[in-house]
């Protein structure tokens, strides 16, 4: 079955440190309509709807039921959850616009890491014999990870500086960005890592809005057409891996079609300098490609929405006609475990 | 060109217990996975993807635990997916997987759904103290109780149908030498003088607490021609939700259930459920949820579910046979209860269910839900591939 | 806006982890000062040992010693030791590959400073002084430019195995409930119950959760409902539930209050358990000092019609 399926509308919060003031759903809701308003659905009209969020964040088990109040999900609306970032929800209403059972599908995420101490609570993906009784927290295991590449001789220190400052100075664009403008690179968090080399604590949602064929032309002025999308998994273990690398990247990006032809623009997950460095490498990103205009995570990184964030960012550029093929990648797990890699398409113009 | 058929080929649980005290997380779900592929004739280099499900994280105490157990499921190098909608969840993921075949983006996937209760403690977990809110009063079990009383005022239904329930299924349970619960002793009296916990559901009309995986290979067209037993057609598949509380809710028939269920139909040509439909595997985790989706599911008129089951319809050997399995009553390792509803419905028309074997049972549906009673998920499954 | 109201959230649980033949051999091991890895069918040696062959997803079992003593793979200096880590003091996590294994264990390195520590550097176990069979029986690794460790030619095989660990998880939160129910919470220090009213159905949710969720949009207009109610369907509780000072048996019952589109959850009093029936007139009994009603007591008013309540159900 061959079925033409596009990104039609994007929407996010601003990324802010804190939230408290409202719930999730009170954070969600406003994008919700935001999304649906640039294609003028209702939530009647939407075919499938489909969110990615995680309990750990929340400290609260069925976190997502209440989240679903903001969707107005009455009548009963075909609807599933992924406990992933919502990039995996986008991948999984993909396949139901496929299977042709829909047209049109909501897609959304959020995450609010500001109740909770994020380094300590990411402890819990780990190998719960192993690893997470000794609590190595996120950027203890992006550090390894970044030591590992300046032994290999792929980067150093102040090229992994000059990553993160190029990221909040291109941020200073992106008015939903946490972090923008010049910042100090800081001290060492967890050696080799510097704060200017980590992503920024902060609460977000997305949500983006996907159509099939003739529908997403008549929602949208220029379709960011999903071309490929595609995701892969690797061992758990950080000792049985190659940290310098991320052959899920690849692969992912082979099976999406990435690499047949040259893309602009490549929106990447990744919420360390290092990891740029490490995902540039994979995906074959020479200095042609616009890499993460958006100023990507190390400027604003709302756990769970970070990676459809990559998505929605890329598809919005194809929108306003800034590029016709993009990448767009997210990634779950401790040092770049889990990978997904999207290519979009707009139409020449 | 019309959605790829998908068929199930491969069906593997564990044996349901308290607590599985030999095994690791990974080494739980692995025994379920080996069982599917072993019955497929399959090996880990035939699976083109892993979804997997559960109900919260906070059961075991591992975040998004498919990163740890990539490696158990022979995922490393595939996708893998995590899939989780409450207690309709095990369902919701076979679904997921399916849409996979379905879309033709994968020729045969892996799927599978567990809960290791025994890490923490499902209470535990359900009733986290959260700040400013009353604590929850009464359990889960106070959550859907008052809930029976309104169906049982709203039907007329005598107090007795639930023990009937519960009785069917822990009998059925004796047949299924997967089921957690084998009460070798059981008798209709025993339950009706069990404790009432939460009047009016009784101690014996309550699920157990389980430690269990269960796993099925769907596979497409070409996969279903090289499967060495017979496979299982999906002909129907949805899910539904609606919100957890709000304004005009219906907690005894809500309208998710029954639009679920009439998409299902639909999909496969179900007229008249109750004459079409041979057997039912149900998400029953208190026996007066039999009568009250009987109704839900289209299979008897509003108010009169309880009158199939004081008849024995639903028994093994009654016309419409419900959890022929013992059902969540006498399992629920409750991330894994909606894929075994889903899984069971599979091994009725493949005709390997053993014991606990329908004689009739060409088309059956498998059942789940959760949350408020807001999540619903079902699969129609046949003995046929469906036509078109 | 009124101050947000915020409060402590911890999620603690001791978990208790049942283990598999490998990870029971291995942590077994760490307790008699034995280190294992498991060998996989390529003649790799996997330390420390998985159930599972990440390449080619093969049950391992086959246990082999390998050496305390080993190398740094990569390493990062962790200046400010988080609650839980391996230690309290300045430290360098670290991969290290043992001796005879092909695969890296993560571990923490107690090093003077981090000029101290590099890739490729040697490493030893320092065992822990009291041993359970964990990886924290394993203190950390030390600095050590001896000869490597010589085994202590185990077969693998223990007496008294361990067969789980207790894994004590705590997290602390900081809950806030967001602005429609800090509103509710607050105007219930007055003894009032506020409910915010759609402005799309009309419909008055009690307690407000910030949307209306039959049409997804926010929910504003404050709406005073109650104090009186009725039930509309109710269980009465026989077990007693923990951390709850309740004697059972009590009614558990759903209270439609006055006013309000949906019922909220409420215990029952001041009427013998077994009298407490559906339409019964209630009203809130307050207690000094509590967030919310104590209970719910009969009004003395005649029931109310089921016809009245039944779509509140």
């Amino acid at each position: 079955m061959t079925r033409d399926i596009a990104v039609v509308a994007f929407a996010q919060t601003d990324v802010l440190r804190t939230t408290d003031e409202l719930s999730e759903v009170e954070m969600l809701m406003p994008v919700l309509h935001s999304v649906l308003d640039r294609t003028g659905l209702k939530t009647a009209d939407i075919g499938f709807t489909c969110s990615g969020s995680s309990d750990y964040l929340a400290g609260r088990a069925f976190s997502f039921t209440l989240a679903l109040d903001g969707v107005g999900a009455w009548p009963p609306i075909s609807e599933s959850h992924v406990e992933m970032d919502g990039a995996w929800a986008l991948y999984e209403a993909w396949t139901k616009l496929l299977t042709g059972d829909a047209d049109t599908a909501l897609v959304y995420s959020y995450g609010k890491s500001s109740p909770g101490s994020l380094r300590d609570v990411l402890t819990r993906q780990l190998d719960p014999y192993y690893v997470a009784p000794l609590w190595p927290d996120s950027v203890a295991l992006a550090a390894l990870q970044a030591q590992a590449l300046i032994d290999a001789g792929d980067t150093d220190e102040s090229a992994l500086a000059a990553i993160g400052v190029r990221s909040r100075r291109v941020a200073t664009l992106n008015s939903r960005a946490q972090l923008r403008g010049s910042l100090p690179q800081g001290d060492y968090v967890v050696r080799p890592l510097r704060t200017g080399d980590c992503p920024p604590v902060g609460d977000g949602a997305a949500a983006v809005i996907l159509a099939a064929g003739a529908r997403a032309r008549e929602l949208c002025s220029r379709p960011a057409w999903i071309r490929g999308i595609d995701h892969r998994i690797e061992a758990h273990a950080l000792g049985v891996r190659d940290l310098t690398d991320s052959p899920s990247t690849r692969l992912a990006a082979e099976r999406a079609g990435a690499f047949e032809r040259p893309v602009d623009t490549a929106e990447l997950h990744a919420p360390f300098s290092s990891q740029e460095v490490v995902l540039r490498k994979a995906l074959r990103l020479d200095d042609s490609v616009r890499v993460n205009l958006s100023g990507g995570a190390l400027a604003a990184n709302p756990m769970m929405a970070a990676g459809l964030v990559r998505v929605g960012e890329a598809a919005a550029r194809i929108h306003r006609g800034e590029s016709d093929r993009a990448l767009a990648h997210a990634t779950s797990g401790p040092c770049l475990q889990q990978n997904l890699v999207a290519v979009l398409e707009g139409e020449p113009r | 060109m019309s959605k790829e058929p998908v068929a199930v080929v491969g069906i593997g649980q564990t044996k349901h217990v308290a607590a599985r005290r030999d095994v690791s997380i990974a080494g739980l779900v692995r025994e379920a996975a080996l069982r599917a592929l072993e019955d497929a004739e399959l090996t880990w280099a035939d699976i083109d993807a892993v979804v997997i499900g559960k109900a919260p994280d906070f059961f075991e105490g591992v975040m998004m635990p498919e990163l740890y157990l990539a490696d158990a499921l022979g995922a490393v190098g595939k996708p893998m997916l995590r899939v989780h909608t409450a207690g309709s969840v095990g369902g919701s993921t076979a679904l997921v997987a399916a849409n996979l075949v379905a879309a033709r983006v994968h020729g045969t996937v892996l799927t599978l759904a567990f809960e290791k209760q025994s890490e923490s403690n499902a209470m535990w977990g359900l009733s986290l103290p959260i700040p400013f809110q009353q604590p929850l009063l009464a359990g889960a079990g106070g959550f859907f109780a008052p809930h029976v009383r309104a169906y049982m005022r709203r039907s007329g239904a005598p107090d007795t149908v639930g023990s009937l329930v519960a009785y069917k299924d822990r009998r059925n349970a004796l047949k299924n030498p997967y089921a957690h619960l084998h009460e070798h002793d059981i008798t209709l009296e025993k339950v009706q003088a069990s404790p009432m916990l939460w009047d009016p559901i009784r101690y014996s009309e309550t699920c157990p607490s389980s430690d269990g995986a269960c796993a099925m290979i769907l596979t497409d067209r070409a996969g279903a021609a090289r499967a060495p037993r017979p496979p299982a057609w999906m002909l129907g598949g949805a899910m539904r939700s609606e919100p957890t509380l709000f304004a005009g809710k219906d907690a005894v028939s809500p309208r998710a259930g029954q639009d679920c269920a009439a998409d299902v139909y639909r999909q496969a040509g179900v007229t008249d459920p109750r004459r079409d439909i041979d057997a039912v595997e149900m998400y029953v985790p208190f026996s007066w949820y039999e009568p009250m989706w009987l109704e839900n599911l289209g299979f008897a008129d509003e108010g009169e579910g309880w009158k199939l089951t004081e008849a024995g319809v639903t028994e093994l050997d009654g016309d419409l046979p419900v959890n022929m399995s013992g059902g969540v009553l006498s399992t629920n390792p409750i991330g894994a209860s909606g894929m075994i509803r889903f899984a069971e419905a599979a091994l009725q028309v493949r005709g390997q269910a053993g014991e606990h074997q329908v004689e009739r049972a060409g088309k059956v549906l498998g059942h789940a839900y959760g949350g408020g009673s807001q999540f619903f998920s079902m699969w129609l499954v046949g003995a046929r591939p469906p036509e078109s | 806006m009124p101050e947000v109201l915020k409060a402590p959230l911890v999620v603690e649980f001791p978990f208790t982890r049942s283990l598999g033949p490998v990870q029971s051999a291995f942590l077994t091991g760490l307790r008699e000062r034995v280190v294992l890895g498991v060998t996989t069918t390529d003649g790799r040696t996997l330390v420390p040992p998985v159930e599972y062959d990440p390449v080619t997803a093969d049950d391992l079992r086959d246990l082999v010693e390998v050496g305390s003593t080993g190398t740094v793979t990569t390493w990062a200096w962790n200046h400010a030791p988080r609650r839980g880590q391996p230690l309290t003091t300045p430290f360098a996590w670290v991969l290290v590959r043992l001796d005879g294994a092909d695969t890296a264990l993560l571990h923490a390195l107690d090093a003077p400073g981090p000029d101290a520590v590099h890739t490729g550097m040697r490493v030893r176990i320092r065992w822990a002084g009291e041993r359970t069979g964990a990886i924290t029986d394993i203190a950390c690794f030390e600095p050590y430019d001896g000869e490597p460790a010589e085994l202590t030619g185990s077969t693998g095989e223990f007496a008294d195995p361990v067969g789980g660990i207790v894994a004590a998880a705590r997290l602390d939160y900081t809950y806030s409930p967001g602005r429609a129910q800090t509103a509710y919470i607050n105007s219930l220090v007055d003894r009032r119950t506020v409910g915010e009213r759609c402005p799309s159905c009309r419909k008055v949710y009690v307690p407000p959760r910030g949307a209306c969720p039959t049409c997804g949009v926010p929910t504003a207009e404050q709406v005073e409902v109650g104090p009186r109610g009725t039930v509309t369907t109710f269980c009465i509780v026989n077990i007693k539930a923990k951390n709850l000072d309740i004697e059972v048996p009590y009614v558990y019952a759903h209270i439609a209050l006055d006013g309000a589109d949906l019922a909220l959850h409420a215990r029952i009093g001041g009427i013998p358990y077994d009298q407490v029936r559906m339409g019964l007139r209630v009203e809130p009994v307050w207690t000094d000092g509590a967030r919310y009603p104590d209970h719910y007591r009969p009004t003395g008013e005649p029931d109310a019609d089921y016809d009245a309540y039944k779509e509140l159900l």
